[in-house]
């Protein structure tokens, strides 16, 4: 018995670290690149940007795991988009509400979550065969995951391209900002140098 | 010859100014995943732009004919991917009845279409422009479905040379490509000025 629970506590973990950096969506998998590109010119919107995510991840993947046995083969997709547009205008609303500024500087890269790969991916691969439980635990994975890669990239970008991090300045008077960075040539490049950087990483270890 | 000239610069500026692939970032995951070929890339970009006219004028029309005489604005999303998914449907069967051999080497990339960001994406900048005229709305699709074609042909060009050439180990497949990207990104930025 306490094996038992043991195992499954292991599989908790192994799911939730899965997320984080072997499966890591953005890095590993090449999925949610879009968004990944395209609100990473600061960290203040990126973070936003990786918090709704989650919270739609999160959502959508209870309820398909909820409805996971009364799916039908052929219609599935459709049933996962209709869940996720549900929660996308959920988290929509709320950020036009709350967040005014950050809501219409993201513009319509808040309802394209309905269109991000990771979500569509997660409820395939994961929430519609498997438990509640562990459905959610992944969510929480991959959404974290996703997050702090939006974190590291929108870091680098918002440090090169103005000096600033999260508007706090941190670099010396003598650095000279890369207008670049801040433009979809920063964004594509960094983002290849870093996927270049995580593949030798990788490499090394195994 | 007012309508004309307006129709006229907003193709171009779709096409080549606003490119959804270049400037915002639409589209990127058929972008990386389909531009092996050009005969490929060439296919995917012809199913893009048909889907992208049909849903960006319907979506129009069920905006502005529906939901925003009803208080139903709040489905705008909603409704936006049924749409898409239908059209996509569509031309899923299309392709399978009268280009079996297309069709089996796109795989998993045709239904994808769906969740294409670049179609929904469009739909909701036209909705974010506050494009008033329906023959403006179907310009402005057919365009950035042409940019698309444009943009994965151009990649898929390049890296059909790119196999010859000596890449960084770590570097190969996505990262070159984003890389690639970056540098087309630049080049497209040339463009800029064209039109204010």
């Amino acid at each position: 018995m306490t094996q038992n629970s043991e195992s499954t506590a292991g599989i908790y973990k192994e799911t939730l670290l899965a997320g984080l950096w072997r499966e890591n969506p953005v890095f590993r998998l090449l999925l949610g690149m879009c968004p990944t590109l395209a609100v990473t010119a600061a960290v203040k919107p990126a973070l936003t940007m990786g918090l709704s995510v989650i919270f739609v991840l999160v959502c959508s993947n209870i309820v398909v795991s909820l409805m996971r046995n009364l799916l039908k083969p052929h219609l599935r997709i459709l049933m996962f988009t209709l869940t996720i547009a549900t929660f996308v205008t959920i988290a929509d609303l709320f950020l036009r509400a709350f967040q005014p500024v950050m809501s219409e500087r993201l513009g319509p890269y808040v309802p394209l979550i309905i269109v991000n790969c990771i979500i569509i991916c997660r409820a395939e691969a994961c929430a519609s065969k498997n438990n509640l439980v562990i459905s959610v635990i992944d969510a929480v994975g991959m959404g974290v995951g996703f997050t702090l890669t939006l974190c590291v990239l929108s870091g680098i970008r918002e440090l090169l391209s103005t000096g600033m991090i999260f508007e706090a300045k941190v670099m010396p008077d003598w650095f000279v900002p890369w207008a670049a960075m801040s433009m979809p040539v920063g964004a594509f490049i960094t983002l290849g140098l870093l996927l270049g950087l995580v593949n030798k990483l990788t490499k090394g270890k195994s | 010859m007012s309508t004309l000239n307006t129709l006229l610069l907003g193709f171009i500026s779709i096409v080549l100014i606003n490119n959804l692939v270049f400037t915002k970032f639409l589209g990127i995951c058929p972008y990386l995943g389909v531009s092996g070929r050009i005969d490929m890339a060439f296919g995917m970009g012809m199913a893009v732009t048909f889907v992208v006219t049909l849903s960006g004028t319907l979506t129009w029309m069920i905006d502005h004919w529906i939901l925003m005489d009803t208080p139903l604005e709040v489905t705008r999303y909603v409704c936006f991917i049924l749409v898409i998914a239908g059209a996509v449907q569509l031309v899923e069967m299309y392709v399978r009845k009268f280009f079996p051999s297309l069709y089996d080497s796109f795989g998993i990339f045709l239904p994808l279409i769906t969740t294409n960001c670049a179609i929904l994406g469009l739909c909701l900048f036209i909705n974010l422009w506050g494009i008033d005229n329906l023959l403006e709305a179907v310009v402005l699709s057919f365009g950035a479905g042409i940019g698309f074609t444009m943009a994965i042909c151009i990649m898929a060009g390049i890296r059909e040379n790119l196999n010859m050439a000596d890449v960084p180990e770590s570097l190969k497949g996505a990262p070159i490509t984003l890389i690639t990207a970056g540098l087309l990104t630049l080049a497209f930025m040339g463009f800029a000025g064209m039109i204010r």
